[in-house]
Order: C-alpha cells, then structure tokens, then sequence
C-alpha cells in the first residue's frame, strides 16, 4: 500500500516533503501564539484549496461557491454538539452528508442540464447565497444574530469535542492537511484521477475513450464538499461563532481559491506553496507594517490582488510547476507529468 | 456469418440540411472496410452516429446485434467500439503515455494493468519513445497516432477511422497501413476507415462503400469501385490522391 503510494515519486521530492513535515511538527514548540495562529491559518488555506483543486485542478469544474461547503460543514457540527452534546467527531457524518447533498443537487442540475464553464461558477455562486440568506433567517441555529458554541477553559486539551489550545487545533489541521495530500496524492494516479484529467482537457475525447463523463464529475463534486465541510467543522469550533453573513460570504469563496490559482492549479503541491505564500506574506507584512507604526485597514486585501496580478501575468501555471522543475521534483518516464 | 455492425436506413438531419439519408451497410467481423466519399458527403456524420455523439433520426444501428442507437458514446465505447478523431482532440496536458492509459482504464483497473497495456500500444504505434512528452509537443503525424493508440487501449473490436492517415507522407502511411493490417491479421480486429488517401484505402480496404450527398451510392470490392462509373464521376475524377 505506502510502497504503491511512492511509486513513481522522485527521491528528493520525497527528502523535501518529509524535512517540510518535520519544520511543520516542531514549529508550536517554537512558535508565539501569533505566529501559531499564522501557522493554523495557511494548514487551512492549504487544506480547503486542496479540495477545491479537486474540482478545479482535476476535474476542470470552476466552483466560485465553496464557502456554501465550509458553511454548512461548520453548522451542521456545530449545532449538533450545541444542541444535543454530539461530538465532532460524530458530527462530522452529519457535515459531509449535508455537503455532499449540496454539491450533488448543483452537480445534477449543471451537468444533466449542460451548465458548464462560466455559467456553472454562477451556479455554484448562486447556491452558496442562497444559503447565506437561508441561514439568516435559520432559528434553529440563531440565524443573523450568529450561533455560538460555548467557551470553556484551555486547561485540558480535549480532543474527542475540539474543546482545546490553539496548539491542539495546529496539530488537528496539520493531520487534516497531510491527510488531503495523501489523499489527492492516491487519486491523481488512480483511475479516477486519470479519468478527471481526462475531462479536464477534452469532455468530448473522453466519453469517446469509454468516460462516463457525467458519473466523475459528480464523483469530483462530491469528495471535493465532503473534505471542505471537514475544514468548515475546524473552522466553527476554533473561532466559536458563526455568523451567515461571513461564513456562506462570497469572499470566503474567493479567499479560499486564491492559494491553489497563486500556488498552481491542478498540481498536488500548488494549494500548499499558495497558501503558504498567501497567508505567510500577508501576515509577515501586515505585522512588519504594524512594527513602522503604519496601520492601513485592507492591506490584506491589497496584497492578495497584487499577487493575484503577478502571477496571472508572469506565471499563468502558477508558481510552483516552475519551481518543480528548477529543484528536479517532475516525475519521471514510469509516471506521469502533472500539467 | 453474421454482420459486426449493421447500419440500416439511417439517416441525420442538421436543422433542414440532409448531412446523411437513408445510409445502410454491413460490416462482417474481421474485415477491413473503407468508406470514401468527397469532403461534406456525410462520412464523418456517420461515424458520430455509430459512436453515440448524433442520435440517428431514423433508422437503427446494431452491433453484435444488439441495437445502439440511442446509447452515449462511452456506453459505445464500452460495448466495443473505438473510435479516432478526424479533428485530433488529445488530453493536451497530458503526457503521451497518460493520454493512452485513460483508454486502457476501460478495461485495466489498476494504474499498472493500465500503463503495460499502454505501453504495448505505444509500441506498435511507433511512439513508445515519446510517452513521457506533453501531447502539446507532437507533431500532427504523431498526434492522428496517438489518437489511434489511445482508441486502440480500450480493447475494441471494431475500430473506426476517421481520416488516420491525412497528413502523413507516403512512408509515413505505409506505416500506418502496415500496423492495421497486423492488428486486423493478428487480434482479428474490425476496421472502418473514412479514408481520402486512395493509396491507404486500395491497400487495405476489402470492401467499400461510397457516400455521396448523405448517400451511399455504391458497395463493392476495391476492383469494382474504382470502375463504377457513377463513383468515378463524383468522386474519384476529381479530387483523388493516390
Ligand atoms: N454538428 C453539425 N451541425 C451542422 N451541420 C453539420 C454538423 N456536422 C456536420 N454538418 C454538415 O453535414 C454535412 C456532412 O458533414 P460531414 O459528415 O462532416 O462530412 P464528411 O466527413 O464526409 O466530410 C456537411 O454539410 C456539414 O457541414
Ligand atoms: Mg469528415
């Protein structure tokens, strides 16, 4: 099984991901609880855009509504454990259920009825505002006025219902982000993976080769909502409030896809070096800014849309397939190029 | 013995222009079959008929004689039908070897069933030494290969060509040539070509039809045809490559 995962992998690129894992395992025991949660922040970003490279990168679907995913993920946890004590652990089916039957009723509406390309982003944008204002009038979980999960003490790290240090939540997300590599990692070179490639770059040559192309799509729709609301559950038991407004918010979606387009579409480590990039250069310039007593609200945002900028400009692939190739990470003839 | 795929009386309208009427023929298991016809006679229409892309308006296609229309083509594919593009469409972000192993998945389930099977395609194709190139990077020959190769990875036993082999120089198609006619002697392969290159399709073909104005005009032996005289007028006095 890990022999058949290695297959194929160049050794170097193994040495880097195994050094990078380490860097990633000791960085709490030196990091401040700013740089801590830096930290959390791009494991985050770097998990969520890895599901939705699944769509994008993989399939060749352009989802622009993948906060309706993190949003209902956080709620359907969270109100569970709210209301009835269920751990998240537990919870979690509820999240992915839910998910699922959302990206599944977008997914049959767009590919029974030919929605595609631009019109299927506005699809996915449209469900995830419908949500945004469903939830807003949702009384179960407080609609506008935000749901809350109770606070307690971090004396105890208790894992088993995400009640815990930021420490705890590190870990949680740094295991959920390994995970999703893995995952994509034994995707990309299944038949499954192949197949989505395949649709990716000629829908019309890959029904011809035997590709039920409506079946993979969904298939891509669907485990790419499943691992997304798994990042929304994080999300509403690390930050402990919920508010429609923000989390089903169209910016939230937008934010997420930032890392995978800088990092590079369709690759396995592009949603890491976008986050990494992101996330990393936005906090270090906002905290050296703050150092020279310069306070500008919306730096962030400013920053995002200059890197957006460059890249599309410079490195349309993105940053990394450069970079793979500058450190001798491509994969060789028993395997396959990714892009 | 009965007939590999059978075509009767179909026909495909595109919004009032008649692209094919009435078009029926048989094709026998094991046989290399040709049909030619000037540019825009339907040939291509056709094949999108038997592979599942256009519903045929009426008339009915059979295969292994069981009825396909109606089928998508991936279901067609599935059944036993490769087929080429006469426009290439390779995986262009693939490497050649990649773009093989989405055919072989057909029928390989595991990654490596599916690049030995693969490779042995490649092999025959002449294009092994390439597998690790970006579809982008070939050349057009090597593209109309590729598109064969892949087609060739999902097992058919029937295989439509549409238009292999336009664009290749005469040692560049005798190649080709060479490589159906081993395919068809060896694993029995099933073959329809849409061929303009008189040189392949008198090479190979056993039997041929001839498709004019959405019509097939005329069936027979490679002899016959090139001495009809209605062929000869619309078709081969014309426009012929040989
Ligand atoms: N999708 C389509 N929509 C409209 N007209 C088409 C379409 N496909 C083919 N045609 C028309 O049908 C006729 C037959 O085309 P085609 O089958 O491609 O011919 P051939 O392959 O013999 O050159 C042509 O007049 C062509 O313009
Ligand atoms: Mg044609």
């Amino acid at each position: 099984m890990i022999a058949r995962l290695l297959e194929g992998v160049p050794r170097r690129g193994l040495v880097a991901l195994a050094a990078l894992l380490l860097v990633l395992l000791v960085f709490p025991a030196f990091a401040s609880g700013y740089l801590l949660a830096v930290g959390f922040l791009i494991l985050y970003f770097a998990f969520v855009g890895q599901a939705w490279n699944i769509m994008m990168g993989f399939a060749g679907q352009l989802s622009l509504g993948h906060s309706l995913y993190v949003g209902l993920g956080a709620y359907a946890a969270a109100a569970l454990y709210v209301h009835f004590g269920v751990s998240p652990w537990i919870g979690l089916g509820a999240s992915i259920a839910t998910a699922v039957l959302a990206g599944a009723v977008i997914g049959f509406l767009a590919f029974r009825f030919g929605v595609a390309g631009v019109y299927f982003a506005i699809l996915t944008i449209a469900f995830s505002e419908f949500a945004r204002i469903g939830f807003d009038h949702f009384t179960w979980v407080q609609g506008s006025s935000g749901f809350f999960l109770p606070v307690t003490n971090y004396a105890a790290n208790d894992l088993w219902n995400l009640r815990g240090s930021p420490t705890m939540f590190y870990y949680l997300m740094l295991g959920m982000t390994a995970g999703a590599f893995v995952l994509c990692h034994a995707l990309l070179r299944s038949r499954m993976g192949y197949y989505w490639l395949a649709i990716r770059e000629s829908q019309e040559a890959a029904q011809a080769l035997g590709v039920n192309v409506f079946r993979y799509k969904m298939y891509a729709v669907m485990i790419s909502a499943a691992m997304t609301s798994l990042a929304g559950i994080v999300f509403a038991f690390y930050y402990n409030n919920l508010f429609p407004e923000q989390i089903f918010h169209i910016s939230r979606s937008i934010e997420l896809i930032l890392g995978p387009i800088i990092g590079g579409i369709g690759t396995l480590v592009g949603p890491l070096v976008g986050a990494l990039l992101l996330t990393g250069l936005a906090e270090g310039m906002r905290e050296a800014m703050l150092q020279l007593g310069i306070d500008v609200p919306g730096v962030k945002q400013v920053f995002y849309g200059v890197c957006l900028l460059l890249v599309v400009m410079f490195l349309p692939n993105g940053v990394w397939p450069p970079l793979a190739k500058a450190f001798g990470f491509e994969r060789r003839s028993t395997d396959r190029g990714e892009r | 013995m009965p007939a590999l795929l059978e075509v009767a009386g179909i026909s495909k309208n595109f919004r009032g222009l008649r692209a094919v009427h009435d078009a029926s023929f048989d094709i026998a298991e094991g046989s290399i079959n040709a049909l030619i016809g000037p540019n825009g006679a339907g040939k291509t229409t056709i094949f999108n008929m038997v592979a599942g892309v256009y519903r045929p308006d009426s008339g009915s296609i059979a295969f292994d004689r069981k009825p396909i229309h109606g089928l998508r083509p991936d279901q067609i594919c599935a059944a036993g039908i490769g087929r080429t593009f006469q426009v290439v469409k390779p995986f262009a972000g693939l490497s050649v070897l990649d773009n093989v192993m989405v055919g072989a998945f057909l029928t390989e389930k595991t990654s490596a069933g599916a690049r030995k099977v693969s490779l042995a395609v490649l092999e025959k194709l002449h294009l092994a030494a390439k597998c690790d190139l970006p579809a982008s990077s070939l050349t057009l020959p090597d593209r109309k290969r590729l598109e064969v190769a892949r087609a060739l990875a999902t097992r058919p036993r029937l295989l439509l060509l549409d238009e292999a082999m336009a664009g290749l120089r005469p040692t560049e198609c005798d190649q080709m040539v060479e490589v159906f006619r081993e395919l068809n002697r060896t694993d029995g392969l099933t073959i329809l070509l849409i061929e303009h290159v008189m040189r392949a399709v008198m090479a190979l073909a056993q039997h041929i039809g001839v498709l004019h104005h959405g019509e097939v005009i005329a069936r027979g032996s490679p002899e016959k045809i090139v001495r009809d005289a209605a062929v000869l007028e619309c078709y081969l006095g014309e426009e012929t490559e040989v």
